[in-house]
C-alpha cells in the first residue's frame, strides 16, 4: 500500500498527487513513469514522474481524468492509499545520462502538451540545477487548463500558449517553436512531450526546422517491465517496446499514425465502461452509441 | 475392481459447458477414487518413478500413506520435498517425468502419480493444515528475485533452514508464471495458487511485490545496503518473441503473454476488473506450445472460434499430449504444417487476415525434430480479426545488465553451475527459467532447491 500524502487539483482537469514510496524516489531520474494500480479490481495504469524528493521518499505524480480509472483516482485524498505503486519504469532522459559536457553545451527547448507538461518539468530542473538554461513553450487549449507555470518559471525561460489566446501567445506549440526560431533563437535539441497527435506535428516541424527532436511515447501498457509487448512502437520500421526501450524515442522516426491506432484499440471498450460508471445503475445504453452495460 | 492395467479415470467438466466458462477443466479425485488408483501401486524397492521427479518427492511413500487413508501421512511425506504440490499435479508434464518411469507404465497405464499429489495436496487444504516455521532463525538474510516456482521453492527451503528470507516480486501478486500464465481453467488463482504461497508465508518467507529488481533496486544494493548475504534469481524468461513479419504491431495482434496476463493477473474475463481485452470473432495463435493451448482456450472461452497455427505436424507439437486433447475436444481447430508470412491489415488499423504457407517436413535439425520446408507457391489468406503470437520466451535483460560481473551466455540466460546455480559473482545463485530458457514448473522448482541448498553451504562456510 502506498500513501498519498498531498493531493491537489492543479487546473480545471489536472490533478497531482504526491505519494509515499521510498524505493521508487530513490532510484527514479527524470524520462521515466511508474504504473499504479488503485485497488483489487483495477487496471494497471501508467503515469510519468512529474517530481520526486528523495529525502522525503515521495514520487509526484500529475494526470487528468480521461476514463473509469482516472476517475475514479480523483476521489482520492490525502492519507488514502493506491494498492500498487511501482517503479521506475522505463529508461531516464538522455539529457541525464548522456556525457554531462556534451549536455551543457545543448541548447535545449521543451514543447509540453496538456498533461504532458508534468514531465517535462523535471527535465527542465534537472538542467536548471545543473546549471544548464532551457526554453520551455506550453500549450494549452485554454487558460484554465495551463498548469505548474510557477514551477516552470523558476527552472526554464517559459512560453505559454492557448489555442484559444485566452492567455499567452495565440496559437499551438509548434507555432510558437517556429516564431522563437525565426527571431534568432537556435536549438540543438528539442524535447517533445503531450498528446500523441501533438508530438507528431512537434517532431514535423522541428524536421522542417532541422532540430533533433526526442518524444515520449504514450501508448497502452500492461505491465511496464517488457514481458508482454502490449506497448510496441514502430521506431525506423524497428519494433521497440516503450517501457523498456524508451519511452524516449527519436520524433522523427517513430510511425504515429500507427501509434495512435494502437492508443485508440479499446476505445469502445473504455467508452462503454466510462458511460457505466458515471451514470451508474441508470445506464441501460439509451443514449444509443455504446450498446449498453453489456 | 476396475483393470489394474488402466489408471482410474479422473472426473473433467463436459467439454461443451467448459468451453463457456473459466472453471477448472479437470475435477480431480475424491478420497475413494484416490484410494482405489494408490491400490495399483507396486511399491517397488527401487522406485524409477522417483527418478523421474525433479525434486525426488518419495513417491511409493505417500501412495502407500493414500492407499491406507492415511492421507496427514502422505502430505507428510509430499512436504519434505516440495512446497506447490497442488501446483505440480496439476501442471507437471508428468508423463515425461515421474509417470514415464513407473513400471506399471510398460504393459498398460502408469499410475497416476500426478492426480494422487494432487489430491493430497487439496485434501490438505481443505483441512487447513499449514507448514510450520522453524523455531530458531539463523540470522542471515537472503533476498530472492522472483516469486515464480523456482523463487518460491528456494525461499520455501531456506526458511525451513533457518535463514531470514525476503522475496523481491516486479508484478502486484506473487506467483510468477502461475498467476499471469496458465489460465484459471487448468490452475485456479484463489482457490490454489494463492494458498500455496500463503504456506511459503507461513514460514516466515516474507514476500514484497512492485519492486522490479534492477529498476526499483540493484542487486549489488541489495548485498551492500539492505545486508543480504545471498542473493537467488529466479526471474524468469518472459521476454516475449514476436516473428518479425509484417504488420505485427497492428491492433489485434497480441503477445500470448500479453494475452494471458490480461486475462489471467487482470482477470479480465470478469467482468467487476477494469482491464479490458479483445475478444476476437475469428482468432489465429501462432505456435505450438503449452502457452498457445493456454492462448487458443482462452479466446475461445470468450467466445471465438479459434485457429491453432503451427508450422510442424501434429507429432512435433511441443504440448502436452493431455492439453492438445482437451484443446481438441472443445473444438479448437489445428492448421498444422502452416506458417504466417504477413498480417493483413485493414484501413482501420486492425488486422483482417493473416498471409500463410504451407510446410512440409525436411530432414531433422540441430534438435533432431524434422525441419519444415517451405512449399513454394503456395500462399494463401486466412480470415482472422485477431492474432496471438505464441512463439516462445526469452529471459529479460534487466537483472543481468544491472548488476557487476554476472556472466550471461548469448541468448541472455544467467550462467549458473548445474548442481547448486552458483553464479560468476559471489554469493548470488540463479535456477529456473532465467538459466535455462522457457522450461517447465518443476524443473524451476528442482532449480530452487538445489540453489538453496547451495546458498546453505556457502553461507555455512562464510
Amino acid at each position: 500500500m502506498f500513501k498519498i500524502v498531498k493531493a491537489e487539483q492543479l487546473s480545471a482537469s489536472v490533478y497531482m498527487k504526491v505519494v509515499e514510496a521510498p524505493r521508487v524516489a530513490k532510484a527514479c531520474e527524470p524520462g521515466q513513469f511508474i504504473i499504479v494500480r488503485l485497488d483489487e479490481t483495477a487496471e494497471r495504469i501508467p503515469l510519468t514522474i512529474c517530481d520526486y524528493d528523495r529525502e522525503a521518499g515521495t514520487v509526484t505524480i500529475v494526470f487528468q481524468p480521461i476514463g473509469v480509472s482516472t476517475s475514479k483516482m480523483v476521489d482520492l485524498k490525502e492519507g488514502d492509499y493506491f494498492l500498487d505503486f511501482v517503479g521506475p519504469l522505463g529508461k531516464p532522459s538522455e539529457l541525464v545520462t548522456d556525457d554531462f559536457e556534451e549536455v551543457k553545451k545543448k541548447k535545449v527547448v521543451f514543447i509540453a502538451g496538456g498533461v504532458g507538461t508534468a514531465p517535462v518539468y523535471p527535465q527542465a530542473k534537472w538542467l536548471h540545477d545543473h546549471g544548464i538554461e532551457c526554453d520551455i513553450i506550453v500549450g494549452a487549449r485554454t487558460k484554465d487548463l495551463l498548469i505548474l507555470e510557477d514551477e516552470l518559471k523558476s527552472v526554464g525561460n517559459l512560453y505559454l500558449c492557448t489555442d484559444d489566446g485566452s492567455y499567452g501567445f495565440h496559437g499551438v506549440g509548434t507555432a510558437m517553436l517556429e516564431k522563437l526560431v525565426s527571431e534568432g533563437h537556435h536549438y540543438d535539441l528539442c524535447v517533445a512531450i503531450g498528446p500523441m497527435i501533438m508530438m507528431k506535428f512537434a517532431s514535423l516541424t522541428t524536421q522542417k526546422l532541422g532540430i533533433p527532436c526526442v518524444v515520449s511515447m504514450n501508448p497502452i501498457m500492461v505491465d511496464g517491465t517488457g514481458m508482454c509487448g502490449a506497448c510496441r512502437v514502430l521506431v525506423g520500421g524497428e519494433v521497440k517496446f516503450a517501457c523498456v526501450d524508451g519511452p524516449e524515442f527519436d520524433g522523427h522516426k517513430v510511425d504515429f499514425d500507427q501509434a495512435m491506432k494502437r492508443a485508440a484499440m479499446y476505445k469502445t471498450e473504455e467508452g462503454r465502461r466510462f458511460l457505466a460508471y458515471k451514470e451508474g445503475d441508470t445506464h441501460h445504453g439509451g443514449c444509443g452509441n455504446c450498446g449498453g452495460d453489456k | 475392481m476396475a483393470d489394474v492395467l488402466k489408471k482410474v479415470p479422473v472426473r473433467e467438466q463436459d467439454p461443451k459447458v467448459r468451453a463457456t466458462n473459466f472453471d477448472e477443466v479437470c475435477l480431480g479425485y475424491n478420497k475413494d477414487e484416490a484410494m482405489e488408483e494408490a491400490q495399483r501401486c507396486l511399491d517397488c524397492k527401487k522406485a524409477k518413478c522417483m527418478e523421474g521427479c525433479p525434486v525426488q518427492i518419495h513417491i511409493p511413500n505417500f501412495i502407500k500413506a493414500v492407499k491406507e487413508g492415511d492421507f496427514a501421512e502422505a502430505y507428510r511425506v509430499i512436504s519434505e520435498s516440495s512446497s506447490l504440490p497442488a501446483i505440480c499435479g496439476r501442471v507437471c508434464p508428468q508423463e515425461s517425468q515421474c509417470e514415464g518411469r513407473c513400471i506399471r507404465g510398460i504393459k498398460g497405464e502408469p499410475v497416476s502419480i500426478g492426480k494422487l499429489e494432487r489430491f493430497v495436496a487439496d485434501w490438505a487444504r481443505e483441512q487447513g493444515m499449514k507448514p510450520e516455521a522453524p523455531a530458531e532463525k539463523n540470522g542471515k538474510k537472503v533476498a530472492v528475485i522472483g516469486s515464480g516456482p523456482a523463487g518460491l521453492t528456494c525461499a520455501g527451503d531456506l526458511a525451513k533452514l533457518g535463514y531470514d528470507v525476503t522475496i523481491f516480486e516486479a508484478l502486484h501478486k506473487a506467483g510468477g508464471v502461475l498467476v499471469y500464465g496458465i489460465p484459471e481453467f487448468r490452475l485456479p488463482k484463489d482457490g490454489v495458487v494463492l494458498p500455496e504461497v500463503e504456506n511459503v508465508k507461513s514460514l516466515g518467507v516474507k514476500i514484497e511485490t512492485d519492486v522490479i529488481v534492477g529498476k526499483s533496486v540493484t542487486i549489488d544494493e541489495l548485498m551492500e545496503e539492505e545486508g543480504f548475504d545471498a542473493v537467488f534469481i529466479g526471474s524468469g524468461a518472459g521476454l516475449p518473441k514476436f516473428m518479425g513479419i509484417p504488420g505485427e504491431t497492428a491492433c489485434g495482434v497480441f503477445s500470448a503473454n500479453e494475452y494471458l496476463t490480461r486475462n489471467n493477473l487482470m482477470k479480465s474475463f470478469d467482468e467487476h476488473y477494469d482491464t479490458p481485452i479483445a475478444k476476437g470473432h475469428k482468432v489465429a495463435v501462432v505456435g505450438g506450445g503449452n502457452v498457445a493451448m493456454d492462448a487458443a482456450r482462452t479466446a475461445l472461452r470468450l467466445g471465438a472460434e479459434v485457429h491453432i497455427v503451427y508450422r510442424r505436424s501434429e507429432e512435433e507439437l511441443p504440448a502436452r499430449v493431455e492439453e492438445v486433447h482437451h484443446a481438441k475436444e472443445e473444438g479448437i481447430i489445428f492448421d498444422l504444417l502452416t506458417n504466417p508470412v504477413e498480417i493483413l491489415v485493414g484501413e482501420d488499423g486492425w488486422v483482417n487476415g493473416i498471409r500463410c504457407i504451407r510446410m512440409e517436413l525436411g530432414e531433422p535439425d540441430a534438435s533432431g525434430r524434422r525441419r519444415p520446408v517451405e512449399v513454394p507457391g503456395s500462399e494463401f489468406d486466412m480470415d482472422v480479426d485477431m492474432v496471438i503470437m505464441s512463439l516462445g520466451t526469452s529471459p529479460n535483460p534487466l537483472i543481468s545488465s544491472t548488476t557487476k560481473g554476472l556472466e550471461t551466455d548469448r541468448r541472455k540466460c544467467i550462467v549458473a553451475t548445474e548442481d547448486v546455480g552458483a553464479t560468476s559473482k559471489p554469493g548470488v545463485f540463479a535456477g529456473g527459467d532465467a538459466v535455462t530458457g522457457a522450461a517447465t514448473v518443476i524443473l524451476a522448482m528442482g532449480a530452487g532447491k538445489d540453489a538453496a541448498r547451495g546458498i546453505h553451504e556457502y553461507l555455512s562456510q562464510k
